[in-house]
């Protein structure tokens, strides 16, 4: 809804004189690097992400340019396998758990509940500067060998492996502190800074995803931080914990490390669908079909996301009865998504749909959510995972749920909010383009690779046997076009951001609360904390959102 | 039908008691999994034309679900989810629990290379020798870090672990050959880390093993003599270092034709001098070599990476001796020009 012009200087109004944006609030580098403001953060991160997103996406492509050839070529097979191990890392814990909660959640969390900044800002800052030094230190090891274990460390070969894994589990180890404070920290927002008249049961569907990832960073990462410490500790100290030689015992690596690696697939894909609820409803101007299905599905996944690691292991030498126990278990995260599917699917009826960016990408997340989350279950189909496991069926579905969900959810924010965060608008036509660019090219580079999987080629092969390479090639082929969409969006991104055209308040008319207030916002946010008299996204209406302004 | 799904996804033969039962369910399931993709997609679609937006000003409706719908957007996909559950469960435990029946093989995996020994005496290297139509167990360890045996064509795999014993069974239905493809990555070789099934027909494979008996009480150490007169021939040196090279699986890494690999070429390798990765120098004589079989670790060369195996207690002094005559052969340039160094070891601890 594009506001009409009696509507527009009540909001305008909010920022406009007095406050400045709080982009203009202190231009000096040091106003940046010492910030405490929730916005900033989330911008630099922001920025941190799709830097480590570059980087995770030439890994790939080197990866696939390799793979036109099922004999040596290009890299020897030791440089294969730290490439692939770096992709791995790169793109899990330096992209893809950062990317929607630190970068999105800490921009609009606060927003979207009332406040001026989250509960803790200060921890936020240190929060940030504990991902740099992760960061560095993974780099740093990187460029000193890297390691060659895939991004899962396996032991004993990780810990008798002759490369530099130690800087790289200490990154991991860093990394996690991180993640721990941001979750922290959005659960004490929640908790505690909501704004008069904000029950739980208003609270937008963005804030109930980064919730529950929340609850899982606090609980799951430091089991993750203390498997990584000993195996650290295993390859310094001759720790005998893991390694069969020294009287460990690998799989029990395994159960760990998968105790928060699972979960740790749910810290990427909540707050991705908690932007598909809020874009769904935005671009639809529909209220959320099924508001507390959504909403405690969220919880619900969050919960038993922790019970079903075990279906990582059927072939792996657990009990027969365990993969029972485990395959049952992951029935049911499949069923609190499909209910989450369902809904935004409900939510689209009756609804007013604009054919927007954000929505090309909301198109492509349900089909590759559903065919990603069944292909997963599938998977946890105990018997049809022996034939499946560790092959390529299994790099294709987390590339369905990570690449195809998470990220396809990540763009579809990335242009929602992009007036939002910087008050520019891009270019629509551009943004179509890219979109089908990218969905058609994620859908050339995957499919084969469930065939390849089915064919039954490993995973982490650098040589494959010559009938795999038709698959291959077509793969290679449709992860160049993704990389295309890629480039075209930043290309356009980057014209929007220095040379577009400022754009109002609330472009898309929607009524999430985060659009209350001026864009970009002011440094405080809001010049008076707003009470809450409504549900987010209620279009009964033609009140803009300002409505629900303070007394 | 079977075989146009089989084709359609790209199915290997079913080559094992487990494959059409499996198939069966992977179809259903895929099916399945189509169905609702398509489903949701083309609703999505639908709705995206339906309920376009038709002005800048337009309002919608509160429309929340009723009850019996949440509750059937939750039973529904359960129901599915748990069928699929049951079915691949009662075929997992089938898969899961060896026939008493079934025929022991051991299996040794280690970087890089599969090891399969028969109770009644012949040992094999990266070949698998299995009657059609007959339960095998296979019972499988590791001797450095986690693998994982998998044939497609049968359906079936299980890592194998360091320190403790997995097992696995199958029934293989056709003769014919089958690739053994590690699944679980175990570092620079796992690729080429491959062996291969061969499932004979019943008699032939009691023809083979009758045979391989009678070879290796022919080649018994103690030279009392044998009730069989045959024996495989041993052949000089130089042709058993080639012999036992392919069976350790040396060439994994060590090229003979001077290319780059995993390991140095062993094209006149012996008295090179070679660069440490410590900056010394070291000649490639007969002490080195065996050196490096036994602890290569030690002495690595510039370049390369200390990936290889220790070799101290799995090969014999006869059979080193074999492949460093061997060695000695790869010569591209049969004549020695150069100027003897004479040998160049550095003192072991000061002596």
């Amino acid at each position: 809804m594009r506001l009409s012009e009696a509507d527009s200087p009540r909001l305008a109004g909010a920022a406009a004189p007095a406050a400045p944006s709080y982009l203009t609030d202190g231009t000096t580098v040091m106003s940046w690097l010492n910030t405490r403001d929730h916005k900033r953060i989330g911008v630099m991160f922001l920025a941190a992400v799709l830097f480590f997103f570059f980087i995770g996406g030439v890994f790939a492509l080197a990866l696939r340019i390799k793979l036109l050839q099922p004999g040596p070529f290009l890299v020897d097979a030791l440089s294969y396998n730290r490439l692939f191990t770096l992709h791995g890392i790169v793109m899990i814990f330096l992209f893809l758990i950062p990317a929607i909660p630190s970068a999105f959640g800490n921009f609009l969390v606060p927003l979207m509940v009332g406040a001026r900044d989250v509960a803790f800002p200060r921890l936020n800052l240190a929060s940030f500067y504990i991902y740099v030094a992760g960061a560095s230190l993974a780099i740093w090891g990187m460029l000193h060998g890297g390691a060659d274990t895939g991004w899962t460390f396996y032991t004993p070969y990780s810990s008798t492996t002759p490369t530099q894994v130690f800087p790289i589990l200490l990154a991991a180890f860093i990394l996690g502190f991180s993640s721990i404070l941001t979750g922290l920290n959005f659960i004490v927002t929640t908790h505690t800074m909501r704004a008069p008249g904000l029950n739980w049961m208003r609270l937008p569907l963005f804030v109930w995803g980064i919730y529950g990832t929340s609850i899982i960073q606090v609980l799951a990462t430091p089991v993750l931080g203390i498997t990584v410490l000993i195996v650290a500790v295993e390859r310094v100290a001759g720790f005998g914990m893991f390694d069969p030689a020294r009287g460990g015992d690998p799989v029990l690596f395994q159960h760990m490390f998968w105790f928060y690696s699972h979960p740790a697939v749910y810290i990427m894909i909540l707050p991705a669908m908690g932007v598909i609820s809020e874009t769904v409803c935005a671009y639809s101007r529909k209220n959320p079909f099924g508001y507390k299905a959504i909403a405690m599905s969220s919880l619900g996944i969050a919960f038993v996301g922790f019970f079903t690691w075990g279906h990582h292991l059927f072939v792996a030498g657990q009990s027969t009865f365990d993969a029972g126990a485990f395959g049952i278990l992951s029935m049911f995260v499949g069923v609190f998504t499909a209910i989450k599917v369902f809904n935004w699917v409900g939510t689209m009826y009756r609804g007013a749909i604009a054919f927007k960016t954000p929505m090309a990408y909301v198109c492509g997340f349900l089909y590759f959510i559903v065919f990603g989350g069944m292909t997963g279950i599938a998977l946890a189909t105990t018997s049809l995972d022996i034939h499946w496991h560790d092959t390529y069926f299994v790099v294709a579905h987390f590339h369905f749920i990570m690449v195809g969900a998470s990220v396809m959810a990540f763009l579809a924010g990335l242009h929602y909010w992009f007036p939002k965060m910087f008050g520019k608008t891009y270019h629509e036509g551009f943004g179509l383009v890219a979109a089908a660019l990218i969905i058609l090219g994620f859908n050339a580079t995957f499919i084969p690779q469930f065939l390849l999987g089915n064919e039954g080629m490993p995973r982490r092969y650098y040589q494959y046997p010559e009938h795999f390479q038709a698959l291959n090639v077509a793969s290679t082929a449709g992860a160049t076009l993704l990389a295309f969409g890629f480039v075209i969006i930043l290309v356009y991104l980057v014209i929007a951001l220095g040379w577009g055209k400022q754009c109002e308040a609330n472009p898309w008319g929607s009524k999430g609360f985060e659009w209350m207030t001026a864009s970009p916002p002011s440094t405080h946010n809001f010049e008076e904390i707003p009470t809450i008299t409504q549900m987010p996204h209620d279009y009964r209406t033609h009140e803009p959102p300002g409505v629900i302004r303070g007394t | 039908m079977n075989e146009l799904l089989r084709r359609l996804l790209f199915l290997p033969d079913q080559a094992s008691t487990f494959a059409y039962d499996l198939d069966q369910l992977h179809y259903f399931v895929i099916i399945t999994t189509f169905f609702m993709s398509t489903a949701v997609g083309l609703t999505a679609l639908v709705f995206f034309a339906r309920y376009r937006r038709r002005s800048e000003t337009q309002t919608t409706p509160h429309i929340e679900p009723p009850w019996w719908m949440e509750a059937g957007f939750v039973t529904v996909p359960l129901a599915f989810f748990l069928l699929w559950f049951f079915l691949g469960f009662h075929e997992f435990v089938r898969q899961q629990t060896p026939p008493s029946d079934a025929m022991d093989v051991y299996v040794m995996a280690k970087k890089w290379m599969w090891k399969f020994a028969y109770p009644d005496g012949p040992n094999s290297i990266n070949v698998l020798r299995v009657p059609a139509g007959r339960n095998v167990r296979l019972l499988m360890t590791s001797r450095d870090v986690i693998h994982s045996f998998y044939v497609p064509e049968f359906r079936t795999k299980k890592d194998v672990l360091p320190g403790r014993y997995s097992q696995i069974w199958f029934n293989a239905t056709t003769p014919g050959r089958y690739q053994i493809l590690c699944a679980e990555y175990c570092g620079a070789g796992h690729s080429i880390m491959r062996g291969e099934v061969i499932v004979l027909k019943p008699q032939e494979y009691e023809d083979w093993l009758a045979q391989q008996k009678r070879g290796a009480l022919a080649s018994r150490q103690d030279g009392s003599p044998t009730e069989y007169d045959f024996a495989p021939p041993l052949g000089n040196l130089v042709e058993q270092g080639k012999r036992i090279a392919a069976e350790q699986g040396c060439l994994k890494c060590h090229s003979t034709d001077g290319t780059r690999h995993i390991g140095p070429t062993w094209l006149d390798l012996y008295r090179r001098r070679e660069k440490l990765n410590d900056g010394t120098f070291v000649d490639a004589d007969e002490a080195y070599l065996t050196e490096s079989m036994m602890d290569p670790a030690l002495k690595v060369v510039d370049g390369f990476q200390p990936v290889m195996p220790a070799f101290q207690g799995k090969i014999s002094g006869p059979e080193v001796a074999a492949l460093v005559e061997y060695i000695k052969s790869l010569q591209s340039d049969a004549v020695r020009t150069g100027p003897s160094e004479g040998p160049a070891y550095a003192p072991v601890r000061g002596r």
